[in-house]
């Protein structure tokens, strides 16, 4: 096992002006779950891939633990790509199909049998490993395609949206599986997915990236409770936080009627009169009693103990959407006027222009 | 979403239509399915009668059909040999309203055979390691257009009989991505992939007793190395000589044409001091023989078929005509009138369906090459084929549409059945 380096790691595509990946400054502990999430062309999968070798680094250099892999080819990493191919062979044993790559690199007998007996152990494989593929369920079957990997005992795991192909059921069941694996395996993972969903669920610290320069790389927590930018807040949390911009009146920003303090140093650091404000959904309040920010409901989507009520309101003369978290049993309904006001504590302030997080949470 | 089902298609086949797509294709009815023998898939694949052709059909999500239908389209455009792809079908549901998989449909290559229906009863060593030749052609070509396969293996890819040889085309491109160039880190990915992949998929048919005695998997499926890296040097790497040796461009360009390559581009430099030069291909096109015999007969035949068919002409045209006497072209046609054309008619219809045309007319050529040896004489074309005809192609099983062992796929879960200690099989 291993830590992993990027050292200010850049891809420049022959022919392109940007780098799909802009100086990647970014350690991986040993044994630790990162995730790479963002949007489609991020850059998060060349990063990947710059790991596993299948791209070259224009620039910088990538380390696996003190050893310098920038020019060590794809086979001499030490790595594994989990779910590249999991065809399973129909006529080789659940062992055969785990231990068949041990077999080809020359490992001996007895240490192939030890190493397939400790990766089912882990996979709870142990009472399948004399049957064929065919007699195993789909989830096992998965099983067997990561214990494959496992023999191996590579320093990295690297996964490129594993689950991408599952339906929906059977991806939720695997993603637990894989992070729970991951845990009792202790091997450095690197995992990457454009889903923030997973990346919350599963990694010890996610790094999201956006146009190959990284926005941030943080615990889940960190990320939803400080994000560093417009970008990460509104790419983090589902439904996603609300996003808009509104003036700044003397001491805060004004939400209706309702005023929501800023403190004085927070403010001097503010160059414009106006600021994005990011508040998520369940850090709101809704009442009737006409205090805060009027919004018009426009539809509530009912999710059993809590619901979503999705709105407009004008601020500043513009048309803002909204979202924000209700009681499930006890509601606004569509076509109702409600008002709004930020929980104290939860308002994130964003500079207009850059984007940039300005300040600490602040007091409402 | 129930009713609109959607179809995207290059080729207008309304008969698409009629197969049961309101069905899951595992319970499709048996007058919709064409029995074809086929490797291992990570999704179920099965083969279905359209407009008198066999189409295979696997069932996948929307994004992915969609993504590999064009990829194979851009594939033929780069002129890889790969499969036709027919059509993406979106938005299936049961009568019930339910939703089901998206399918991607291609059509199946004619006398194109998966690797587990090239024996009869085992494997033998020399066609593992023609197998194997074949698919490093394949990754090779696909490496010099800029396709990285990410699932190189022997279920991925259908063999075509090539006068002795394989010729090999890509099946599944549902991993694949295509960039401008690949880099080295990617090339040895793909081939340590193909190395890998080749060995489970020989260990799997040694594991149910498919594999002759002799037949060493993991030597085998090492030898697409070796074979990948000789011939990516011959097309695309560097040499350099001396000016005095300037007839070592003729010899490259040779040496590629032997292989079946034409070079379009090359690229030549001299040292400051001009008297060293430095040649590199830059752009190599494969079907050097296949072009020729097009040119000159208008037959679609395989590269090592080709081959063979042009060496017929041109002992044709030595035995028939003095150098020079009669164009090429001209020859070319007296050559498929009084030849190749009554051979193919002379095969009687119920054969025909054996094999290939151009690989009926190698075996031919052999099989009079052997008669002769064996009668110290030599023997007529005509005799040959009679001969050929009845000790041969009668024997011989039809590999147009192969129908042979059933189709079938490893997704369900099945009844447990308790094996040996797995101990002694790791």
């Amino acid at each position: 096992m291993a830590s992993v380096t990027f050292d200010k790691a850049t891809r420049l595509y022959p022919g392109s002006t940007r780098p799909a990946v802009d100086a990647l400054d970014l350690d991986v502990a040993d044994g630790e779950f990162l995730v790479l999430v963002g949007p489609s062309g991020c850059g998060k999968s060349t990063s990947l891939r710059m790991l596993a070798g299948l791209e070259e680094v224009n620039e910088g250099s990538i380390l696996i633990g003190d050893r310098n892999v920038t020019d060590v080819p794809p086979k001499d990493r030490d790595i594994a790509m989990v779910f590249q191919n999991y065809a399973l062979y129909p006529h080789m044993t659940v062992a055969e199909n785990m231990g068949f790559a041990l077999k080809i690199a020359g490992i001996n007998k007895d240490e192939r049998a030890t190493r397939v007996l400790e990766a089912a152990k882990l996979l709870d494989l142990e009472p399948y490993l004399g049957r064929k593929p065919k007699a195993l369920s789909g989830g096992q079957r998965q099983r067997v395609a990561m214990g494959r990997a496992i023999v191996r005992q590579p320093q990295v795991f690297l996964m490129d949206e594993p689950l991408s192909n599952l339906d929906a059921k059977l991806r939720v069941q695997t993603r637990t599986q894989i992070a729970s694996l991951q845990r009792r395996l202790g091997v450095t993972t690197v995992y990457v997915t454009h889903d923030q969903t997973e990346a919350l669920t599963m990694g010890d610290r996610i790094a999201v990236l956006k146009d190959g320069v990284l926005q941030q790389v943080g615990t889940p927590r960190d990320l939803y409770e400080r994000p560093n930018n417009v970008f990460v807040a509104g790419f983090i949390g589902s439904p996603a936080m609300n996003l808009f911009q509104a003036d700044l009146s003397e001491d805060g920003v004004l939400f209706g009627n309702h005023a929501v303090r800023v403190d004085r140093n927070t403010l001097a650091g503010i160059k414009q009169k106006q600021v994005t404000v990011g508040i998520r959904p369940e850090d709101v309040t809704v009442t009737t009693a006409g205090d805060g920010l009027p919004v018009e409901v426009d539809v509530i989507e009912e999710l059993g103990a809590d619901g979503n009520l999705y709105g407009h309101a004008t601020i500043g003369g513009n048309r803002v959407d909204l979202c924000v978290r209700v009681d499930g049993r006890s509601h606004p309904n569509a076509g109702d006027q409600v008002y709004i006001v930020p929980k104290e504590g939860h308002v994130h302030l964003f500079d207009i222009e850059s984007g940039a997080r300005v300040g600490e949470v602040v007091v409402a | 979403m129930s009713g609109s089902l959607n179809i995207t298609s290059a080729i207008v086949d309304p008969a698409l239509l009629d197969l049961p797509w309101a069905l899951p294709l595992e319970v499709w009815p048996d007058d919709s399915i064409a029995a074809l023998p086929k490797g291992i898939s990570r999704h179920l694949v099965r083969f279905a009668h359209l407009s008198g052709y066999v189409v295979a059909i696997k069932e996948t999500s929307a994004e992915f059909a969609r993504r590999e239908y064009e990829m194979l389209r851009t594939l033929q455009r780069l002129e890889i040999p790969c499969v036709d792809p027919v059509a993406v079908i979106t938005n299936r549901s049961t009568v019930d309203g339910i939703e089901l998989d998206s399918a991607l449909v291609t059509r199946h290559l004619r006398f194109s055979l998966p690797y587990r229906a090239l024996y009869s009863q085992s494997l033998r060593p020399d066609t593992g390691t023609r197998l194997v030749d074949a698919l490093a052609v394949l990754l090779v070509r696909l490496h010099i257009v800029g396709f990285f396969w990410g699932d190189v293996s022997l279920s991925n890819t259908l063999f075509r009989r090539d006068a002795g040889a394989f010729a090999a085309y890509l099946v599944d491109a549902e991993t694949g991505q295509l960039y401008n160039k690949l880099s080295n880190g990617q090339r040895e990915n793909d081939l340590e992939i193909a190395r890998v992949n080749i060995a489970g998929e020989l260990l799997d048919l040694q594991a149910g007793g498919r594999l002759d005695e002799d037949f060493d998997p993991v030597g085998i499926s090492n030898g697409i190395v070796a074979a990948y890296r000789t011939l990516w040097k011959e097309l695309t790497g560097s040499e350099e000589f001396d000016q005095s040796e300037r007839w070592r461009i003729n010899q490259r360009v040779e040496r590629l044409n032997d292989l079946g390559f034409d070079i379009e581009e090359l690229a030549i430099k001299t040292d400051d001091t001009g008297t060293q030069v430095r040649i590199q291909p830059k752009v190599v096109d494969a079907g050097h023989h296949q072009r020729r015999l097009l040119r000159l007969t208008g037959l679609d035949a395989q590269e090592n078929q080709a081959r063979r068919l042009l060496n017929d002409l041109d002992s044709y045209t030595v035995t028939f005509h003095k150098k020079g006497e009669v164009d090429e072209e001209m020859i070319a046609h007296e050559w498929l009138a009084r030849v190749f054309e009554p051979v193919i008619r002379a095969i009687p219809k119920d054969l025909r369906g054996r094999l290939e045309p151009a690989e009926v007319f190698h075996q031919l050529l052999d099989h009079r090459w052997y008669m002769s040896q064996n009668e110290a004489r030599d023997i007529p074309l005509a005799e040959a084929l009679n001969s050929y005809v009845d000790v041969v192609l009668r024997h011989r099983r039809d590999e147009a549409t192969v129908i042979n062992p059933p189709t079938g796929s490893i997704t369900m879960p099945t009844e447990v059945v308790d094996e040996d200690d797995w101990r002694l099989k790791v």
